[in-house]
């Protein structure tokens, strides 16, 4: 369970994050969206504490983030656009994510065999195509264990039979009760996988609905239309 | 008639047995053992005497040898000890000859030069093989004439400067010669004042508090071989002409106002076939003109050559000069004097014709220098990137750096082994 | 003792990273060559390290404050990562500042040393050759320190190598034309103290004073030289020495690391 209240922050002239208000509950994946610039990368920074809010809290799994590092233990993240150091193998840069976490043997390696990573192990990070950095990625968000995962743009880059093993590990893991938020601009993609909608603009979430809400409300087949429909009926 | 011509006869051998006899003893070679004081027994010495000193330790001073011909010859071991008492020993009489004695301990004095070794007005004599420890002045020549001072050993006590003498001093003097002497720890190590035709060979001066050797107003001189290494302000030569200084060894002679060798007003002189090396200035020249600076060699000096624009008609040719940090300095555009054939560690010129003459003049000076003579404070940017910017740009549009000063024909190596 | 050894694991990676990279390759074969050309050119060790005092301070500054900008600029996705992970900022700091600060130390001390060794002449001028060294270290540090607090002052990366350059351009040149300019104003005036102090404030002038004392003597000990010489000498001229350069390198590094700490990613 994640708590966001009144989340405030501004870059010099720009207000990004305007007194935000979320809870996102376990057991569900929950997608975050909205237009561009309109906070989302600054919330999910917020919550990874690599963006500083100005004020208001967070609170992840009980625990008021306020510095320490010892939180995000709890996390696994897959960016964007992941680089990890050039020279590194494959297995050293999983290696040192694993000696910085001290997490020892109850490693989840369920999405490395699926992805068949072996064949990259020693390769260096720097000859790696995009496909397979985002696989290695996506490897390393779920090889902990993380009662909270964050996913963004999870499947930019990834080939069909990888990214339809990821959206199959991420139901898998929603059904055991994690915390999912995620982040695509493929509507189909959240259609799929996400059985919420946060929808930020301007710095405020403008709307929170289940998908099944969404599509009922507005009468639309698809996200995509639904999404649009609303936010013309808004303006 | 027959008689007296046998008396005249034998008057005449007699005469010559006399006279032969005469020759040989006892003005020929008396060797007399002293015993008891050193004094007493010169006082006696007819001339020709030898008198031996034993060993042992003979405290006694101003001890005055005024006969000819004597020898005071010291055993291994013979002392004479000053005791801190004015001389030690004056001589005022010609053919002298003073060996193998360790003399020490004279008096210190402001007004009075106190030596361990006194020659006044003396001619032909011969100082060899001598310790000479803890004097004021070691052996101090004067008006004096046709002698050798060689091998000795001379050691001051290294008091203040003030009241310090020098190692070996010679005023008013001429064709002397001093050789193979090692003077440390005095004031200057050798001293020439007024002097003539003086020779000096093969001495090591080291450590001394101001020179190693100083020349003042003297003239016909030789100085060769010699070793000048950790004095406080290296040789100087002043107001003299004729001075020959050839294969010295000019080094380590560092500090605020130190020199291989400082030239003030010589003429006609020869300065050849010398090193110097890691001298804070290694030749300084101030109104000296005619002097022929060749063969030498310069190497990693703070300035090897300082010279006054009122230096003229000097000649520097086939030195080398070596990483010194200012291979020339001065302090006028105008210069009179000729650079040529010298090597230059620092030439960046090239040589096509490949006749072993760098096809670029090379300009010694660098803007640098000149910015540091104006304000020595500057110093203090050496080896900085805007110094060598400036250098680069003075060198490429020459401003400030004297125009005449330049070597047309650089040597493209070294000329000196 | 966990943030110690955070600190240590996140060291390890990062010189695995860099002593891989070709440009600790190029840094490391520059020295070696350069140091062996002088041997092979020049001879003794004494002229060589002469010779490589002006390599240190021309080389190492420039390469710490250039390389170490980009550097982190290049580090700064997998900064992000390794935030989100449990480690602390202040331990990834100290990380990305040892992954560049030991490679570039260890290639300077190295490529320097060993021509040293292959032409027989370490044991005879290890004094030397080791002050040259911790000067060339301290440097080292100093510029890079310098290079982490352009690169945490501004984000654009063109903006900041063009500061990099600047700043060095100002240590290098600028700031000993400047110490000349007030020398030739003031020229009336007892300038030796103040210019004393002027070159202890620029690190590569204190750098090049410290060399100096200590490879050139001769020159430094003319008439003004030797109050310099009296002064940097002495036991508290070199304790003076130390401090200014801590001083360079915990300013630079001490606003960095709060910046590092403070700063959204």
């Amino acid at each position: 369970m994640i708590t966001i209240t009144q989340l405030e922050k501004r870059f010099g002239r720009l207000h990004v994050l305007r007194g935000l208000d979320l809870e996102i509950r376990p057991n569900q994946v929950t997608a975050v969206l909205g237009p561009n610039g309109a906070g989302k990368t600054t919330l999910i920074k917020s919550l990874l504490g690599l963006v500083k809010a100005d004020s208001g809290s967070i609170t992840i799994a009980g625990q008021k983030i306020n510095g320490d590092a010892s939180y995000r233990s709890k996390i696994g993240y897959m960016p964007q656009n992941a680089r990890y150091p050039d020279n590194l193998s494959v297995e050293e840069i999983i290696e040192m994510v694993k000696d910085v976490r001290g997490t020892g043997d109850e490693t989840d390696e369920e999405l490395f065999h699926a992805f068949n990573l072996k064949t990259e192990m020693h390769k260096k990070f720097k000859t790696l195509s995009g496909g397979n950095r985002q696989k290695v990625s996506a490897v390393l968000a779920f090889l902990f264990r993380p009662d909270i995962i964050f996913l963004d743009e999870p499947s930019a880059g990834l080939d069909p039979v990888s990214s339809s093993c990821l959206k199959d590990k991420i139901a898998r893991e929603k059904e055991a009760g994690k915390t999912i938020i995620l982040t695509s601009h493929i509507m189909s993609e959240i259609q799929e996988l996400a059985d919420k909608v946060v929808y930020i603009l301007d710095g405020v979430i403008h709307f929170e609905m289940t998908v099944n809400q969404l599509l009922e409300t507005t009468g639309e087949r698809t996200l995509e239309r639904a999404i649009a429909r609303k936010m013309k009926g808004a303006a | 008639m027959k008689k007296s011509i046998k008396k005249i006869l034998l008057l005449v051998v007699l005469l010559l047995v006399v006279a032969v006899s005469l020759a040989a003893s006892p003005y020929g070679e008396r060797e007399i053992r002293v015993d008891g004081s050193i004094a007493a027994a010169v006082e006696q010495a007819s001339p020709g005497d030898i008198l031996i000193i034993p060993e042992g330790v003979y405290r006694e001073s101003g001890i005055t040898l005024k006969t000819n011909r004597i020898t005071l010859r010291g055993e291994p071991g013979a002392v004479i000890d000053g005791e801190g008492n004015g001389h030690i020993l004056i001589i005022k009489a010609d053919s002298v000859h003073i060996e193998g004695l360790t003399v020490r301990n004279t008096g210190l004095s402001h007004v009075r030069d106190y030596s361990a070794i006194r020659l006044e007005g003396a001619a032909h004599f011969r100082v060899n093989n001598n310790r000479l420890e803890n004097n004021m002045f070691g052996i101090y020549v004067s008006r004096s004439a046709q002698g050798e001072v060689t091998g000795n050993r001379i050691a001051g006590g290294g008091a203040r400067e003030s009241n310090s003498g020098n190692g070996v001093h010679i005023f008013d003097s001429q064709k002397v010669k001093v050789s193979e002497n090692h003077i440390s720890l005095h004031r200057d190590g050798i001293y020439l004042e007024f002097a003539t035709s003086v020779e000096i060979t093969q001495n090591v001066a080291i450590d001394n508090m101001r020179y190693g050797l100083h020349y003042m107003f003297s003239r016909d001189s030789v100085y060769s071989g010699n070793e000048f290494r950790r004095n406080n302000a290296g040789v100087a030569v002043m107001y003299s002409r004729d001075v020959v200084m050839n294969d010295n060894i000019f080094a380590d002679n560092l500090g605020p106002a130190s020199y291989g060798i400082l030239m003030k007003e010589i003429s006609g002189s020869e300065v050849a076939g010398n090193r110097f090396e890691n001298n804070t200035i290694a030749l300084y020249s101030e109104g000296s003109s005619r002097v022929r600076i060749e063969n030498n060699s310069f190497k990693q000096n703070g300035w090897a050559v300082k010279i006054w624009a009122n230096s003229t008609d000097n000649v520097f040719s086939g030195n080398a000069f070596i990483d010194n940090t200012f291979d020339v300095a001065t302090n006028s555009r105008q210069h009179y004097n000729t650079f040529a054939g010298n090597y230059w560690s620092n030439y960046d010129g090239y040589d096509l014709a490949g006749d072993g003459i760098g096809d670029v003049p090379h300009r010694p000076v660098r803007l640098y220098s000149i910015i540091v003579e104006r304000n020595p404070v500057s110093l203090i940017l050496h080896r900085s990137l805007f110094i060598d910017v400036l250098d680069l740009a003075e060198r490429v549009m020459p401003a400030l750096t004297p125009e005449t000063l330049v070597d047309e024909k650089p040597l493209m190596k070294s000329p000196l082994p | 003792m966990k943030m110690n050894t955070n600190t240590l694991k996140l060291i390890k990676y990062q010189l695995r990273d860099v002593m891989r990279s070709r440009w600790v390759l190029f840094y490391l074969a520059f020295f070696i060559l350069i140091t062996d050309a002088l041997f092979r050119f020049g001879g003794s060790g004494d002229r060589v390290i002469l010779s490589l005092m002006n390599v240190v301070l021309l080389v190492i500054p420039l390469v710490s404050i250039m390389l170490g900008t980009m550097y982190l600029y290049n580090s700064r996705e997998y900064t992000e990562l390794m935030l989100s992970q449990p480690v602390k900022r202040i331990q990834m700091f100290a990380a990305l500042f040892s992954g560049l600060v030991l490679p570039l130390a260890a290639t300077v001390s190295v490529g320097i040393a060993l021509p040293f060794i292959w032409n027989g002449v370490l044991l005879s001028h290890i004094g030397a050759l080791g002050y040259l060294l911790a000067t060339a270290v301290a440097l080292t540090i100093i510029f890079s320190a310098l290079a982490f607090a352009i690169g945490l002052l501004t984000e654009d990366k063109i903006k900041g190598l063009g500061l990099a350059v600047v700043l060095w351009l100002f240590f290098a040149v600028i700031y000993d034309g400047l110490i000349l300019l007030v020398i030739y104003m003031f020229s009336h005036y007892p300038l030796q103290q103040p210019v004393l102090i002027m070159s202890m404030l620029n690190p590569l002038d204190l750098a090049r004073i410290a060399l100096l004392i200590q490879f050139e003597a001769s020159t430094l000990m003319g008439f003004t030289g030797a109050v310099f010489q009296r002064f940097f000498g002495s036991m508290s001229g070199q304790i003076a020495i130390v401090l200014v350069m801590v001083a360079w390198i915990s300013i630079p590094l001490g606003w960095g690391a709060r910046r590092f700490i403070r700063k959204d990613f």
